[in-house]
């Protein structure tokens, strides 16, 4: 296949995996602590409404990629609050949280479905991007493709190399012991929530102020559902969000490139592969785990804490 | 009595007079609802029947009183809105393929009531069905596309395998090869009529292999957008989409519902409403087209409002023989036209020359 | 400062005032966003249309009980799941696939009559939905895959499958090639019970299913291994209940379920198999058992609300032009509140004055 071909199926592939990147790194963090939120995809709409929104009126991409931010943590407090301070069941709560989300961006983006907006470019840096095939490739992205990468590498960072880290992912694994020690788990949980929220919010900008300059109820299309499987796949480790939103967003792309030549599968069952690739990988990933102890699942993943002290 | 008070009198009789006749020949005025199965903001399919509906609201005035219902899905809650509408109305149109069976099993039940079903094939006595010829539509953008490409490929984004869908795609193959020998068309089946990601994606994918003309049937604008970012062409569907394309749009079809809503629903006031079954076109006025754009030589424009103009006066036919099938059997001979059934309202092959697999 | 402290057993008075007061304050914030939205139309009569008028008007109420008998038969096999602490999210898969197992055997046997055909079907559509749901039991057995994701992704995959089916083998050869089934011949399609509507048998099966479940839970040494199972693993283990089994017939439970959900959809109001089978009463259902606190008999209670919300939402759609968003996020705010006064239930709220 020539170069450009090639240089186009990799765009297309990071136009589609990073809006699943950013979802997923900020449930990653957020399922770390020890809460599991099911309402991904709520946000993830609710920020792809306002990033239009507000790119609509103002023009100006950095207020609307921040409002998507807010916003994204503004309704992902309505859980936080829930499930931290009421104690209500987090499968639920996320529940809720996603039809919320859904109604509500439907509800108030009803004035815009016929509009446009001016999309966020991908960069072009004077000397590097005209290097041939490694210019367009690592060179010109979109921005908030490279900003998915360095959330990537900043969760990682904070998990890892900071004593914060340390203590959320202790949270996570035995948030009793870790009360007991003094840590106090509530405002862990509802900080690592609130930035699992803005990192949906961005990611569902993504799509309105990047992939399609326009705005339609639903338009997220189940990808907060795939993050949550990618945050599995990943085994609860940063940088395999990235190999996994790879594997997913391309499959998706090449699904459509092979009907373009003209690949003999049905498109049904060629769009199942993301799916079933994922149970697969799922399973191959338990299967080598098995004999090693190392488990990386948080230990109280969706149990909720009270403190009795 | 003086003159000035008997002439007034006198006006004020007649006027009472001709005012109780009138009164008395319009009735109540018809209640017509609408069920559509997207919003009216995705500038497509729904886009274009509501505006129908304004069309028909503005001719019709007082007589009619319009009610529209968005997001319906074609699925066993449609029975229940249809059913709720036809309770209130006289009649109901439902704009939607899969509205087929809930509408006729209402229309069952309410036999006063008429309904009208787009794109489908059941009738009835209180039923009608109303269909657009698109496939001319595609034909007159058939040949500006065949010569506008300069990769010689067209890419097309297409929903669901349905007849509809097939003869659109054969339209526009037929006429832009018969501009340009060296024409192919690539096709992607996206399996939705509404997902602007998924069009985006498939737009991308089809200008990757080369694509430098889109076509749709699929409903958003994503692909104009797509087209627009990556100066290649484009064509509107169902409504004029230059705001999202105006470099990309050549042209667009539209889809013209309103003259026929209006005369539909002047049946049902004039009491001469009866079942039919519309499949119109160009000549009837139910296919229109967006303004050529500057963006395409004169020439091109030119053999563009020819095709038009014949189509208008049922000069041309879109499928006319010697056409095979794509794997060679014969299907219209030399100067045939095909009926509307089977060969049009059913039709599963694609046509000699289309390099893609058929579906399944 | 305000503490919660746990009580020593769940507040009875509570149990019932908790899901009134979450009601209320649904209410209330409906009336406030109403009030904000709407310029002249009365918001006293939207409110009518919305709660009341399902309740009364001839034609929407056996609608309404419709509507509720799949979210009712889907709630009771995820409640049980639910309360092992097995979270079947698939239930919409499940359903698809019991729906398309049921209805392809309707159309085998297309045209021929038989008391038989019917229950066969429904036979088929368990059969199906339990055999989609082992997937994820077998993948939770074998390898400790979590079943919430496994049976998540197998949902996008039943749909994608469903309209595989209905492009080829379950296509109508007389239906100009649309994507959709024949339509079921007299035989294959529901006995009605409510002359003059659309509601079928299913509706009746829904209620004796939940009262089986509230015996089967109550006396049953399996519903004993379920409440004990999911509340505390380790002891259940001591016990000798095997966490396996649990696991197992959870999913099989709510799997077959929902999958005669599907068969009783499509065999019932549908009347074919399209691709508008799936109608998220999968997850829809999760949110019925929730706010019935997992308790078979306030299923019924929950899904007939949760189908209020739905038939009224539409009806006020229809009346007033509102948009289809309002029954979405009505529903969502519902839950939300029910979750929030819930609490109430195992913990009472004591203010403190902070100690210096």
């Amino acid at each position: 296949m020539n170069e450009s071909l090639f240089i186009n199926i990799i765009i297309g592939i990071s136009i589609a995996s990073t809006p699943l990147i950013f979802a997923a790194i900020g449930e990653l963090l957020v399922e770390r602590s020890g809460v599991l939120n099911l309402g991904v995809e709520g946000m993830m709409i609710v920020g792809a409404l306002l990033g239009f929104v507000v790119q609509f009126h103002t023009g100006n991409p950095f207020l609307a990629v921040f409002a998507a931010l807010l916003g994204g943590m503004a309704i992902s407090s309505i859980f936080a609050f829930l499930t931290q301070f009421l104690l209500t069941n987090q499968v639920a709560t996320g529940l809720a949280l996603t039809l919320f989300g859904l109604g509500f961006s439907a509800f108030a983006g009803r004035g815009y479905t016929e509009e446009t907006i001016v999309l966020i470019k991908a960069i072009h840096i004077p000397v590097l991007s005209d290097i041939p095939f490694i210019g367009p490739l690592v060179f010109s992205m979109n921005p908030l493709v490279y900003l998915a990468f360095f959330m990537v590498y900043l969760v990682w960072w904070f998990l890892f190399k900071t004593k914060q880290g340390l203590i959320l992912r202790s949270i996570g694994d035995n948030h009793d012991a870790a009360h007991a020690i003094g840590h106090n788990v509530v405002r862990y949980r509802f900080m690592a929530i609130l930035f699992g929220g803005a990192m949906a919010g961005v990611g569902g900008a993504f799509l309105s102020l990047v992939q399609v300059p326009i705005w339609g109820e639903d338009m997220t299309a189940g990808r907060g559902w795939i993050a949550l499987g990618l945050v599995v796949f990943a085994s609860w480790l940063p940088f395999r969000i990235i190999l996994g939103a790879i594997l997913f967003g391309g499959i998706t792309v090449l699904q459509l490139h092979a009907q373009g030549f003209d690949i003999r599968i049905s498109a049904q069952y060629l769009s199942m592969l993301p799916y079933l690739a994922t149970i697969l990988i799922l399973v191959s990933l338990r299967i080598r785990l098995k004999n090693k102890t190392n488990r990386t699942v948080p230990n109280c993943l969706g149990r909720i804490f009270h403190s009795t002290s | 009595m003086s003159k000035v008070r008997f002439s007034s009198i006198l006006k004020l009789t007649v006027l009472s007079t001709v005012l109780a006749f009138t009164s008395n020949v319009s009735a109540d005025p018809v209640k017509a609802a609408f069920v559509y199965i997207g919003p009216t903001g995705d500038h497509g399919w729904t886009y274009a029947h509501d505006e129908g509906v304004k069309y028909a609201k503005e001719k019709l005035g007082d007589d009619v009183i319009m009610t529209t219902i968005e997001n319906v899905a074609e699925n066993s809650d449609s029975e229940r809105v249809i059913t709720s509408l036809a309770r209130k109305n006289d009649i109901v149109f439902t704009t939607s393929f899969g509205y087929m069976n809930p509408t006729v099993k209402v229309a069952k039940r309410y036999p006063d009531v008429k309904f009208e079903h787009a794109t489908g094939y059941m009738l009835e006595d209180n039923v009608s069905v109303y269909s657009a010829r698109f496939y001319e539509g595609r034909h007159v953008i058939g040949k500006i596309a065949g010569r506008m490409t300069e990769s010689n490929v067209i890419g097309y984004i297409a929903s669901f395998p349905i007849p509809e869908v097939i003869r659109g795609i054969n339209s526009a193959f037929l006429a832009a090869k018969s501009v340009n020998p060296d024409v192919q068309i690539k096709v992607v089946w996206v399996y939705s009529w509404y997902d602007p990601g998924k069009e985006a994606d498939a737009a991308n994918a089809l200008i990757a292999q080369g694509a430098d003309v889109l076509m749709q049937h699929t409903d958003s604008t994503a692909a104009m957008t797509v087209a627009e970012e990556n100066g290649v062409y484009a064509f509107g569907q169902a409504s004029n989409m230059r705001e999202w394309g105006p470099n990309a749009q050549l042209t667009g079809i539209i889809n013209d519902w309103g003259p026929y809503y209006a005369d539909r629903i002047a049946a049902v006031r004039d009491g001469t409403w009866s079942s039919s079954d519309t499949f119109a076109g160009v000549q009837q006025g139910m296919v229109k087209f967006a303004p050529m754009n500057n963006n395409m030589p004169t020439e091109v424009k030119n053999e563009a409002m020819q095709a038009i103009i014949d189509l208008s006066m049922g000069k041309i036919h879109p499928f006319t023989g010697p056409i095979n099938k794509q794997d060679g059997s014969p299907w219209l001979a030399e100067g045939e036209t095909p009926p509307n059934f089977p060969d049009l309202l059913t039709m599963d092959f694609y046509v000699e020359g289309i390099d893609s697999q058929y579906p399944n | 400062m305000i503490k919660l402290i746990p009580r020593v057993e769940n507040s009875k008075v509570m149990i019932l005032l908790s899901p009134l007061l979450a009601m209320t304050l649904t209410a209330l914030t409906a009336l406030i966003i109403f009030i904000f939205i709407l310029d002249d139309i009365k918001v006293s009569s939207v409110f009518f249309t919305l709660f009341v008028l399902p309740l009364t008007d001839s034609y929407l109420f056996p609608e309404l009980l419709v509507k509720a008998a799949p979210l009712m038969i889907i709630g009771l096999g995820l409640s049980i799941g639910f309360r092992a602490g097995i979270w079947n999210i698939g239930a919409e898969g499940q359903y698809v696939i019991g729906g398309i197992a049921g209805g392809a055997v309707g159309l085998y046997f297309y045209n021929v009559e038989g008391f038989w055909l019917l229950p066969l079907m429904a036979i088929a559509s368990i059969l199906g939905g339990m055999f989609y749901a082992s997937i994820a039991a077998f993948l939770r057995i074998r390898y400790q895959v979590n079943e919430i994701l496994v049976t998540l992704m197998l949902t996008y995959v039943a749909v994608l499958f469903l309209s595989a089916m209905l492009q080829g083998p379950l296509r109508n050869p007389a239906g100009f090639n649309f994507p959709e089934s024949r339509i079921f011949h007299d035989s294959a399609m529901l006995p009605i019970i409510w002359e003059g509507t659309r509601l079928h048998i299913g509706f009746i099966v829904a209620i004796i299913l939940s009262f089986v479940a509230w015996f089967g839970i109550k006396k049953h040494m399996f519903g004993m291994q379920i409440k004990i199972t999911g509340s505390a693993p380790r002891a259940a283990k001591f016990a000798g209940f095997n966490d396996n089994k649990t696991v197992l017939y959870s999913l099989l439970i709510s799997g077959g379920l929902a999958g005669l959900a599907g068969f009783f959809e499509a065999s019932g109001p549908a009347g074919q198999l399209t691709p508008g089978l799936p109608q998220f009463y999968g997850f829809t259902a999760i949110i019925v058992a929730f706010l019935a606190r997992l308790h078979p008999i306030g299923i019924l209670f929950s899904a007939l609300l949760i189908a209020l919300s739905y038939v009224g939402g539409e009806e006020v759609q229809i009346e007033y032009n509102l948009p289809s968003s309002i029954t979405q996020i009505f529903q969502g705010m519902l839950l939300f509140y029910f979750l929030a006064c819930d609490i109430l239930i195992k913990y009472k709220v004591v203010l403190n004055k902070t100690k210096n």
